[in-house]
This record gives structure tokens, C-alpha cells and sequence, in this order.
């Protein structure tokens, strides 16, 4: 008999707090799988964020850090500068990492610091209970914008991941999306190369992923995936941004 | 014994310069330093002072409010200066540029164009070198030969062709009076 | 007398830091402390340690969290406006139980104030400073030479109690220069020594050991308050062992002057001017002022009946309250203070005390 699917060795065999459909459940899996494949475990050092994530180091089984909400990548910094023979990787939120952290994010990018960031856009605060974030679609209702977001109050949902990869240290930019199995397969992949990257010492890697939110989209878990599909990568395209 | 003397001029005359250069020889004869210099936004052009404190002993308060010695550079520090020196002070001032009366008839006053001394000698930015000169010659503050390798340590390597001048006009305020 | 050198009390804090092993500086430019990043970002290559300017004092303070959290002994600086932005981080350093040494060289306020020195940010630095029931170490050198001594003081004490240690100067002690003798550490501290030494709770990788988690963050019931009184009882402990103060004719003394940093060098002309008129006044100078020297005051009031204290500040009366708190009021207590560039004068002291 052939065992085809096992928990990863960088994942705790604990419940995670995820509301039912939350994407973080799947993509904090697809770090734990990589950091397992890539045989990092031992040299790895994640930072969580404030949002959501922020138990996500009850869930994996390696060296962590909190950062303060927004300051992850400053963190990060801190601990990558200090111990360039570990691998270091930020896991953030849209708020934490587009919103409050956008000084933190711009200026670690353009430094080209050597960490992976994993950056989950899912278009609302969870954790404060469902509040516009600088990625809320236009007229997406939140319980800030309960009329819609509007582009003459509220501007136009922020690309981050377009901004920095403007920045000439930056070494790669992706998009992905959860919303198939297909997708979370890509999604695993470009995760990889983005660890692989700070492997090989090659700079600043991100990785953006499209999560589903079904509580604070007011949708169930099959609708908010097809509303990714269907409405937000149109928004945010998919693919290689740099 | 403590020794305090206050250095007042315009930014860029170097006056922080000179009473950092003072306090660095004072302290390669054993003795206490402290100096506070004026800071921020006040750079070339505008005004800019040091307070410097010699002393065998520990120095308690490195704040000047009574200078033995007051040196003034220009007309704006005479003014805003010349109430911090003890009676009997001595008062250097630089003629070149201090044209105001001064108020007070109770100090010892000297007086030379420092500036026009330095513009003959090629630099009117070593006004300061000549003071030194002339200030150490004064007070008997110590062997002038003192000054070279100071003026070394100073200048560094990036600044070493300038120790030349500076010397100079070193010289030139040790042959005053 | 040992080799010395003429130092600004800035560089001498940044030497003070290297020769103490630290080899992580971040920092944001702001006066009167430039010369401190400055003199780090030539000297940390040297040492073989990290410079970062950051692109805040947010980030810097929380550049200095994650080079902590992997055991590296790590410092930010700043003055008044870039440490009230630090607040935060300061807050998550005291939480997460990360040691790190916090320079601030005050300078007038509120708000952008201006570049004088001054002591206006003792509330701020002894009563938390940031959110939560926590405490910094603090120390306030008076003298370029404290400003180096203290530096490896305020890393010892970071290390030992896994807690932030702040030095409190101000605008003058920063600028000032003096001679400094730097022969106090030797070089087996210095920077790549220090580098090796892991410790056990820090990031490095969960090889042969189980994962380390660096976190501030208490959700089941209980826990926070388990943590809190873990951080009380440690409290205790440095209030019952770390207090430092400096006494002055403490054994005769019916006034004496309470005074701290900078301020307290001109308590001391005061008190040697006094002294020579046969005046029977003395000083206390409170070296950390958290944990606040408070029983020396008490055993004063113990010991003299009629003794009555005069607390001379760069402020409108900050130490004065923990002056006021520690003698309970069995004593006489006045106040001398300016702030905003004003430095109370030996004069205006002396007067002061004739009318009193």
C-alpha cells in the first residue's frame, strides 16, 4: 500500500481557529509542505503577523516570531540580517502588509532584502470582523464601507504587488489563487520558488494569493471561491508580475 | 583650577573647530575637558559657539555662565556674549570683523584682525589656527609644539594637505604681540 | 591616569555599545543624536556587525525585535519624537521578554519641541512608556564617561532580565564632548564573539531541539495573567537588586538636592559651592531611575528628622512625583524646574535655596 497523503512534518496536529472555507488553513499547509520538501525545517524561521494569522506558529512546527501588526517584514529584517544561514519568511495579511505595514513592505522590497513573503489578499479584515481593507473590490460591502466601497471616498483597491514590483531590487513577484485544486497546485509551486529563491540567495521574493473569506464575504465556502475566479482576479490578475 | 572659556562666531569660522583643538591638547596634558558645542540648524552663516571647561579636577557642571575667556569672532556673538565673562575676563576679540563697542570696562582686552591675518595667508577659514596661536602663546596653555601632531589627528587623511596652512597660521598667532 | 580620548556623549554611547558586543544597530536620523547612527554605520563593518538606517522609527525599533529574538545583543536610538513612535515596539520587546537597549537623547517637547536639551520624556521612560503593565530599566549617565561605562551595564541587565533597558541623556550630554577612557572592556567582548553566543530561547533554526516561539500574545483564559505576574515578580526582583544612585554628604546633609543626568552636575556645583559656606547640603543622583532609588529618600527621613529635599529637574516636575511617592510625605519637598532649552544655572539654584 502506498501512503498518498500525509500531514507534513512542519505542521502541528492541532485544529486551526479558521472559520470553515478560510484559505489560510490551505496555504499555511503549502508552507509547511514546502519548508518539508525543500528540507529547511531546522533552518527555517517564519514571522507571523497580526490579522487572522497570527497563532499560524501554533500550527507549524518550526522557529517563529510575532511581529507587531504591520512589522513583519521590519522583523524580518532584523532576523535575516542577523542570521543569513537561515531562511526567513513573513506571513501577512492584506491590512498587515498593505495597509499598515506599506512603509515596512515598500522599503524591506527595495532593499532587496533576501526573505520570502507570502502575502494572502483576501480583500477584508477578519480578525477585526469583516472591515475594509486596501484591497476591497469597488462596491464591495464591508461593515466600513456598508453602502460599497467607492473610489471617490475610499479610493481604488492597492496593488501592492505591481507597486514593488516596480522596485530594482526586487527579485519576484506572483500572483496566485486558491479558488481550484489547479490553482492551489500553482499556488504550492510559486510558494516553492519563492523559498527557493532566498535559497540561492537571490532577493526579495512574493508571493501573492487570492484566499477565500466565505464569513465576511457573506458567502459560502464553494461561492467565495467561485467569486474569486469569477470577480477578483479580474481585479488582480494572475501570473508572474516580476 | 577650572578654566572656561567661551568661543562665539559665525558657522564656518570654525569656532567649534577651535575649541575642540583646545580641549584635545588640554587633555594630552592630563587634565578634565569638557566642551558643549552649539548644534542644529545652526550652520554655515549663521552663529555658532562652544563652551569648553578645563579642570585638574572632575568637571561638575560643563555649562558656562562666567568665562575666564571669552573669544569673539564677530559683532552678532559680542553682543549675545559679552555678558558671560567674569570681571577681569580676558576678552580676544577679532578686529577684522568685531566693530561694535564693547560695553563693559572691567576686562582685559586683546584685539587683532584674525580674519585679515588669514585672508594674507591665503584662507580667511584659518582665522581660527591664528586665535589658537595666539591664545596659547597668552595664556602660556602649553608647548606650541603640541599642535602638530593634534593637527594631524584632526585632519585625518582625507584632510592631511591642509594641515600645512593650518600650521602656518598657527605660527602666525604665536608671533603676535 | 589610563589612555583617554575626547568623545561626544553620542559616540561614546555607540562605543560603549560595540565594545559590549552589541552588533545590531537600526536607526532613523533625528537630532541631537545623529552622531550616534552616524559613528554606528562606520564603525558596525568594522566590528563585523549590521547597519541599518531604517525607513522609520517603527521599523527600526522592530528591526531591533528580530535581531534580538535570534540572541543578538541589538539597540535602536532616537530622540523624543522618534521614541514616542518607538513606544509600540518597546511595548512588544517588553511583552515578547526580549532583551534590548533603547537610547534616548531628549530633547524639548511636546510635540516636535525643539533640539534643546532636556529632561521632559522621565514619565514616558519610567512608567512604561507604550501599552501595558510593563517597565523599562532605566539609566541616566551624567557624564560622557558614564555614557560609555553604562552601555555595557544596560546590555548585562538587558541579557539577564530579558527586558528593555533604556538610557536616558539629553541634548547636551549627547553633544558634549570629554575626555572618555574606553580601556573599560576588552576586546574578547566584541562583536563576533558575542555573535556565537546562543541563547537558549532564541531564533536559530529548531535543529536538535524543539521549535522556539518569540510572542507577546496570550489568548486562553488565564495565561495573560499567569504572564503578567510572571513579569511582576521579575520587576520585583530588579527593583530589590539593580537600584543605583549616587550620594553626595548624605551623612550630615539637612537639604539635600535630587537631580539626575545632566542636571545633576550643576546640583553638584551647586552643592561643592555650598559646601564651602559650610552649608549642610548633600545630593542624591538617581543612576537608574527605574527601579527609582526610593529607599535611600526613606532611610534619610529615617535617619534626620529635620530634613527636607529640593528635586531639580529639566522639566515641570516628573522625577518630583516619584521623589514625593518614595518619601511618603514625611519630608519637606520643593522644586526647581525648567524645560523647553531653559537649564536651571547654578545661580538660579543657589538663589532658589536662600529663599526656601
Amino acid at each position: 500500500m502506498k501512503l498518498l497523503f500525509k500531514r507534513p512534518r512542519s505542521l502541528r496536529e492541532i485544529p486551526t481557529h479558521y472559520c470553515p472555507g478560510c484559505g489560510h488553513g490551505i496555504v499555511q499547509r503549502l508552507v509547511a509542505e514546502v519548508v518539508d520538501e525543500l528540507d529547511i525545517r531546522e533552518r527555517v524561521i517564519g514571522v507571523a503577523p497580526v490579522g487572522c494569522a497570527v497563532i499560524a506558529y501554533d500550527y507549524w512546527d518550526f522557529d517563529c516570531s510575532e511581529a507587531a501588526h504591520g512589522r513583519a517584514l521590519a522583523v524580518a529584517t532584523g532576523i535575516k540580517r542577523m542570521r543569513p544561514e537561515n531562511i526567513v519568511f513573513t506571513y501577512q495579511g492584506d491590512g498587515d502588509l498593505a495597509a499598515i505595514g506599506t512603509a515596512e513592505t515598500i522599503h524591506a522590497a527595495n532593499r532587496g532584502e533576501n526573505l520570502t513573503v507570502i502575502f494572502i489578499n483576501n480583500a477584508v479584515y477578519g480578525m477585526t470582523g469583516g472591515q475594509m481593507a486596501p484591497t476591497t473590490l469597488l462596491n464591495q460591502k464591508t461593515t466600513t464601507t456598508p453602502y460599497g466601497r467607492r473610489a471617490d471616498r475610499e479610493g481604488y483597491p492597492l496593488k501592492i504587488s505591481e507597486l514593488i514590483a516596480q522596485l530594482p531590487a526586487v527579485r519576484y513577484v506572483e500572483r496566485v489563487a486558491l479558488y481550484s485544486p489547479q490553482a492551489v497546485f500553482i499556488a504550492k509551486k510559486t510558494i516553492k520558488q519563492a523559498f527557493q529563491n532566498q535559497i540561492e540567495n537571490r532577493g526579495f521574493s512574493l508571493v501573492e494569493v487570492l484566499s477565500p473569506c466565505p464569513t465576511y464575504w457573506g458567502m459560502s465556502p464553494k461561492e467565495a471561491m467561485d467569486w474569486i475566479r469569477d470577480v477578483m482576479i479580474k481585479e488582480f490578475p494572475l501570473g508572474r508580475i516580476r | 583650577m577650572t578654566e572656561k572659556i567661551i568661543i562665539a562666531g559665525a558657522g564656518g569660522q570654525g569656532v567649534i573647530l577651535l575649541g575642540k583643538l583646545i580641549a584635545e591638547i588640554a587633555m594630552r596634558q592630563d587634565r578634565f575637558v569638557a566642551l558643549i558645542p552649539s548644534y542644529g540648524p545652526e550652520v554655515r552663516g549663521g552663529s555658532a559657539y562652544c563652551m569648553v571647561s578645563i579642570s585638574d579636577e572632575e568637571i561638575s557642571s560643563p555649562y558656562i555662565n562666567e568665562a575666564d575667556t571669552l573669544i569673539i569672532m564677530n559683532n552678532p556673538s559680542l553682543n549675545r556674549f559679552e555678558e558671560k565673562i567674569k570681571r577681569n575676563g580676558l576678552l580676544i576679540l577679532n578686529s577684522s570683523l568685531v566693530t561694535d563697542k564693547i560695553a563693559r570696562n572691567d576686562l582685559k582686552v586683546i584685539r587683532y584682525p584674525f580674519t585679515d591675518i588669514a585672508v594674507r595667508l591665503g584662507n580667511p577659514r584659518v582665522a581660527n589656527m591664528v586665535v589658537l596661536g595666539c591664545f596659547i602663546k597668552y595664556k602660556r596653555f602649553s608647548d606650541p609644539k603640541i599642535i602638530t601632531p593634534v593637527l594631524y589627528k584632526f585632519a585625518g587623511k582625507e584632510k592631511k594637505d591642509l594641515v600645512k596652512i593650518n600650521l602656518k597660521a598657527f605660527k602666525e598667532g604665536l608671533r603676535l604681540r | 591616569m589610563k589612555k583617554r580620548i575626547l568623545l561626544s556623549g553620542n559616540e561614546a554611547i555607540a562605543e560603549g555599545a560595540l565594545q559590549a558586543g552589541c552588533c545590531f544597530y537600526a536607526g532613523y536620523p533625528i537630532t541631537p543624536q545623529n552622531e550616534l547612527t552616524a559613528y554606528m554605520a562606520k564603525r558596525m563593518p568594522e566590528v563585523g556587525g549590521v547597519f541599518i538606517q531604517a525607513e522609520s522609527e517603527l521599523s527600526a525599533i522592530n528591526m531591533v525585535f528580530g535581531a534580538s529574538s535570534t540572541g543578538a545583543r541589538a539597540m535602536t536610538s532616537s530622540s523624543s519624537p522618534g521614541i514616542s513612535l518607538k513606544q509600540e515596539g518597546i511595548s512588544y520587546i517588553a511583552g515578547a521578554e526580549l532583551p534590548a537597549v533603547i537610547v534616548n537623547i531628549m530633547r524639548g517637547g511636546p510635540g516636535l519641541g525643539n533640539i534643546a536639551p532636556s529632561q521632559s520624556d522621565y514619565f514616558q521612560a519610567t512608567k512604561g512608556g507604550g501599552h501595558g503593565d510593563y517597565h523599562c530599566i532605566v539609566l541616566a549617565p551624567s557624564t560622557v564617561q558614564e555614557a560609555f561605562d553604562f552601555m555595557g551595564v544596560a546590555f548585562d541587565l538587558a541579557d539577564r532580565y530579558r527586558n528593555p533597558v533604556i538610557i536616558l541623556g539629553d541634548g547636551m550630554l549627547g553633544q558634549m564632548l570629554e575626555s572618555c577612557s574606553i580601556a573599560a572592556y576588552g576586546l574578547s567582548n566584541s562583536s563576533k564573539k558575542r555573535r556565537k553566543d546562543i541563547k537558549k530561547w532564541a531564533l536559530t533554526g529548531c535543529k536538535q531541539r524543539s521549535p522556539n516561539v518569540i510572542k507577546s500574545f496570550y489568548l486562553k483564559e488565564g495565561d495573560l495573567e499567569r504572564f503578567n505576574l510572571k513579569l511582576q515578580k521579575k520587576y520585583k526582583t530588579i527593583q530589590e537588586t539593580e537600584t543605583r544612585y549616587e550620594g553626595l554628604y548624605l551623612e550630615d546633609a539637612r537639604l539635600i538636592l535630587v537631580s539626575y543626568g545632566t542636571m545633576a552636575r550643576v546640583a553638584k556645583a551647586v552643592v561643592s559651592e555650598l559646601r564651602k559656606k559650610n552649608k549642610k547640603v548633600g545630593l542624591v543622583r538617581p543612576i537608574t531611575l527605574w527601579p527609582f532609588p526610593r529607599r535611600i529618600l526613606q532611610d534619610l527621613t529615617a535617619t534626620h528628622k529635620r530634613i527636607s529635599f529640593l528635586v531639580v529637574e529639566m522639566s515641570y516636575g516628573q522625577m518630583l512625583e516619584d521623589v514625593r511617592l518614595a518619601l511618603e510625605g514625611k519630608a519637606k519637598v520643593d522644586f526647581l524646574g525648567r524645560a523647553g532649552g531653559g537649564i536651571p544655572t547654578e545661580k538660579e539654584i543657589i538663589r532658589f535655596i536662600k529663599n526656601l
